[in-house]
């Protein structure tokens, strides 16, 4: 890890004591760090002068793991990439190996891609907020309120693939299996009634002067600096770009939703940004899960792609709009049935490398809010 | 809007609501709405468990068809070992991703592979759920199991299941996955049946050509008969 010098900082004299730099290692087991992360931070007091994340804590070799066994079977280890979004990252793998092996994905399979990643969207961000909101020190209330519709959804991912967090449910040309008897409906339920969950949790948070005080102009990300810096998602929207795979892209079928992309108009991109752009995609989320449910057909779940295939000498690039941002999946391969180059492009990584940037300058307290506005999860971080 | 503080009093209603009606609202629990489980609730009381030794609590588990939790090898009634589907491919030992599997293949006494394994572990403690072995198997003879009282004392092996603990009677696993058993014979009716079809076409195909090589030969024969 190189070490970028401090900014020029003079040492504080008063009254004749020359005072000196503090350096605290926050992690690798700080509750604020989400996982097994570190912040080498250079204080001054409270105020940050420098800030160095240490990470490969949780490293598992996943990129090398995947090019020694065939495409199928690293399906089930993206699911513990980012492990709160186990269903969009088998989509963009599955998206990755389908460009490799050219085959068409049916249309119910299709929509259902579509609910489970929205699906999953809505996870995210309702466990990001609760998290982001226990940083700032209201332990409990919040976060178990955004549990308690998260695991709605996680039963729904139970009922359809046989396990919460590990769905291991998406394959190339479809999905493993299709839904029970009876799934739309209650997904129906659980999607119709999560915006008065909404509306509660805006009352809740969104006017509380603690969390204005405390968020509103802390960790600044300028748009140039978001940009160059490669940052996706919604620390990208909040930054001030409208930069949306979904609409740019339009993977899959995301063509025939109307939805909107919330961004900021880019003159602030501060920690309150950041978590409003999550709380209003989730109002989007829900307008396509009620257009997909609405309009998903009977028919084929499944694709006739093999279970094991070899496919021809050639590159592809799969990427979706993830909720935490650009997650890309890159495969080479070489003619044989396994990946000759599988990389991961990680949105949590990337975001993460402007962490320095937004804390220099605050206070050690807004050091850790910031982390927990950028959304990270340390096993994509990692790999 | 403007007072100090009326975010925050505005927060603290609707806690007090939440709190509130958790008492009369399942909606405001975490825990709490079972009606379309299978048995439509969970055990209530914790007192009840475990009824008796060895007992599943399977309702808890067998959320839908798919639940899974680790594999199991399937046998179709009777002494295990004769019906036993496995023939010992490995495909799947070479397929799994955490490498949990450790196959060897079973010999007669002149050497002769017979068509079953006699070493099937699986380290559940590294097995990850994922179920690639059961979507490789070209047998259907590895399915997931829905057990999941596995605890036990002992470290050195506790978690390696052995063959003779993984077998177990497609009855069971009509039990356990009704659905998804039901697809599944289904399914292999359906392959047995194709392969007889094309066995037979292929037999009498071959008799057909056995025929006209007989027909030609006594023609032949006659022919040179004649002359």
């Amino acid at each position: 890890m190189s070490t970028a010098a401090a900014p020029n900082y003079e040492l504080l004299q008063q009254d004749g004591l020359e005072t000196s730099l503090l350096e605290v290692s926050m992690g690798p087991h700080h509750p604020s760090t989400h996982g097994v992360f570190r912040m080498d931070v250079k204080l001054d007091g409270e105020t940050v002068v420098d800030l160095q994340p240490v990470f490969g804590y949780l490293h598992r070799n996943h990129e090398k793991l995947a090019e020694n066994m065939t495409y199928l079977s690293s399906m089930p280890f993206t699911d513990r990439l980012d492990y709160f979004n186990s269903m969009s990252n088998n989509w963009a793998y599955a998206l990755a190996a389908e460009k490799l092996i050219e085959v068409e994905v049916p249309e119910r399979a299709e929509y259902l891609r579509v609910i489970m990643a929205e699906l999953t969207r809505l996870v995210n961000h309702v466990s990001l907020v609760g998290f982001f909101i226990n940083d700032l020190g209201a332990l409990g209330t919040p976060l178990m309120y955004a549990f308690r519709e998260r695991e709605k959804i996680l039963d729904l991912f139970e009922q359809a693939s046989g396990a919460r967090m590990m769905c291991n449910y998406f394959r190339f040309g479809g999905l493993r299996n299709d839904v029970p008897e009876g799934w739309l409906e209650r997904a129906g339920e659980v999607v119709d009634r999560f915006p008065s969950f909404l509306d509660e949790y805006e009352q809740l948070l969104c006017e509380n002067e603690i969390i204005l005080s405390r968020t509103q102009g802390v960790g600044k990300l300028s748009r140039e600096l978001a940009v160059s810096a490669g940052v996706t998602g919604p620390m990208l929207r909040a930054s001030g770009v409208a930069y949306d795979l979904r609409k740019v892209d339009q993977y899959g079928i995301y063509d025939r939703f109307k939805f909107r992309v919330p961004h900021t108009d880019g003159d602030v991109g501060d920690c309150y940004d950041r978590f409003m752009i999550r709380m209003l995609e989730m109002r989007e989320s829900i307008e396509i899960l009620k257009q997909a449910l609405a309009g998903i057909p009977k028919g084929e779940i499944m694709g006739n792609a093999p279970r094991v295939f070899k496919p021809k000498p050639a590159e592809a690039y799969g990427r979706i709009e993830g909720p935490k941002g650009e997650l890309g999946f890159y495969l080479i391969a070489d003619g044989s049935p396994k990946p000759y180059r599988f990389r991961v492009r990680p949105p949590s990584l990337i975001n993460l490398t402007v962490l320095r940037d937004m804390c220099l300058g605050g206070k050690i307290a807004d050091a850790v809010i910031i982390l927990g506005s950028i959304d990270i999860v340390l096993g994509e971080v990692d790999r | 809007m403007s007072i100090l503080g009326g975010g925050i009093f505005k927060g603290m209603a609707v806690t007090l609501r939440n709190f509130v009606s958790s008492y009369f609202s399942k909606e405001r629990l975490t825990t709490n709405d079972y009606s379309w489980r299978p048995d439509g609730a969970l055990p209530q009381s914790i007192a009840d468990y475990p009824k008796e030794e060895g007992e599943q609590l399977r309702d808890t588990t067998t959320v839908t068809n798919y639940s899974r939790n680790f594999p199991m090898l399937l046998h179709d009634g009777g002494e295990p070992m004769d019906t036993v589907r496995c023939v010992a491919c490995q495909i799947c030992e070479r397929e799994c991703p955490p490498q949990c599997i450790y196959i060897e293949k079973d010999y007669d006494e002149n050497g002769k592979y017979i068509k079953r394994p006699a070493i099937f572990d699986i380290d559940v403690s590294v097995c990850m759920s994922c179920q690639i072995c059961v979507e490789v198997c070209p047998f259907d003879a590895i399915v997931m199991n829905s057990q999941f009282e596995l605890s036990t004392p002992n470290r050195f092996g506790g978690l390696l299941v052995r063959r003779d603990d993984l077998l177990k009677s497609n009855d069971y696993y009509h039990q356990i996955h009704p659905e998804e058993a039901a697809a599944r014979d289904q399914k292999m009716a359906a392959e047995k049946a194709a392969k007889a079809a094309k066995k037979k076409a292929a037999g009498e195909k071959a008799k057909a050509a056995a025929e006209k090589k007989a027909a030609e030969a006594a023609k032949a024969e006659t022919k040179e008969g004649a002359e």
